[in-house]
């Protein structure tokens, strides 16, 4: 298993000009390690539907590249989306999601399922393109060069550990980052 | 419906959805909306995204809409009803201009609603300051482009209620 800052980070130096939608617990860690804030959208209280926001992106903006930080209790709200992506098959799409089998918002309560279930496995069977899971650092350092040029929608697993202390929710409000966003996107166009 | 009204025709609904701009139908196969589906398969002006369940739509419009499309959500009241919270956190909650078409399950002309889903719709609209309207014949299509101006007029959700059954 890797630290999931630490794994943010290996994403963050690989990310160019990408746009980033990231959910819950990424959001607190995505913040500390971007280089692009502008083209970051955070969000929380959507009920798991990060990556179904990311999708709607992906499919507007063709020529960007759209990463999505998910959670595995967050992608459990929404599987259904994995089945919905792989249908509409947008290449630029990659959604991590980081699994460390429990609520850590709530506190560390286990996620159904926690041990038994496999998110590559859901996404393979989805239909998305390119799957992969990453469990130490050092694979994910090797492999993120070839995961963010492949041609998607690429789905990655990162098993981190199991996190017990709440992240902060974020302190700028959503109707601020969306509008800082949507300037940041119109520039990035040009 | 009058008598010198005809009944609502796909072509018409997806016409007038086209002169607004819009650039992507989310939906989800309902019985009032269904009778559209072979006309928005056979054209490709609109992008058609079908998800697997209604709380996904809203989500996925967001991401078109910040993502400078025109997206509308088509499904049924019922879907409606399930996509609530992500109505209340994305498309009110960042005063999306976001159009909705719902079947209206339960509408019946002039007879009693009998299905709570009928019963339910147009109070829970009011109660979230969504504006609603009925369209249920060709001569209401127009209502559709009304919906669209209001909406992003007044940067909130509209919607409007396909009063079609079974047709």
């Amino acid at each position: 298993m890797m630290e999931s800052l630490e794994a943010q980070k290996v994403i963050s130096r690989h990310r160019g000009d990408a746009i980033v939608v990231a959910t819950m617990t990424a959001n607190a860690e995505w913040s500390q390690v971007s280089t692009n804030p502008g083209l970051d959208l955070m969000h929380t209280g959507s009920m798991g539907k990060a990556s179904s926001i990311g999708l709607g992106l992906a499919l507007a903006q063709p020529n960007k590249k759209v990463i999505v930080l998910d959670g595995d209790g967050s992608l459990l709200m929404n599987l259904g989306s994995l089945v919905t992506i792989a249908n509409m098959a947008p290449p630029n799409l990659i959604h991590f999601v980081f699994e460390n089998n429990v609520y850590r918002t709530t506190g560390g309560q286990p996620i159904p399922g926690a041990g038994k279930l496999g998110f590559m496995g859901l996404a393979r069977y989805a239909g998305y393109t390119n799957v992969h899971e990453f469990e130490d650092l050092e694979s994910l350092k090797n492999n993120i060069e070839t995961v963010m040029n492949q041609v998607g929608p690429t789905f990655v697993c990162i098993k981190v550990p199991p996190a017990t202390e709440r992240s902060p929710f974020p302190s700028v409000s959503t109707t601020k980052i969306i509008s800082r966003f949507r300037a940041a996107l119109q520039r990035s166009s040009h | 419906m009058t008598t010198n009204s005809t009944p609502l025709t796909a072509r018409r609904v997806l016409d007038e959805l086209k002169k607004c701009g819009i650039t992507h139908i989310i939906w989800l196969p309902d019985s009032e909306a269904v009778f559209m589906y072979e006309a928005m398969i056979s054209q490709h002006e609109l992008t058609l995204v079908p998800i697997c369940r209604e709380g996904e739509a809203i989500a996925i419009a967001a991401g078109l809409m910040l993502g400078g499309k025109e997206p509308v959500v088509l499904h049924q009241n019922t879907g409606f009803f399930e996509s609530g919270d992500s109505i209340r956190g994305l498309a009110l909650n960042l005063r999306l201009p976001l159009l909705l078409l719902i079947g209206y399950r339960g509408w019946r002309r002039d007879a009693p609603m009998t299905d709570s889903a009928g019963i339910f719709t147009e109070p829970i609209l009011d109660a979230w300051g969504i504006k609603h309207y009925l369209v249920e014949t060709d001569q209401d299509v127009p209502i559709i482009s009304r919906g669209y101006r209001e909406a992003h007029e007044s940067n909130n959700p509209v919607a409007i209620l396909i009063g079609k059954e079974y047709a």
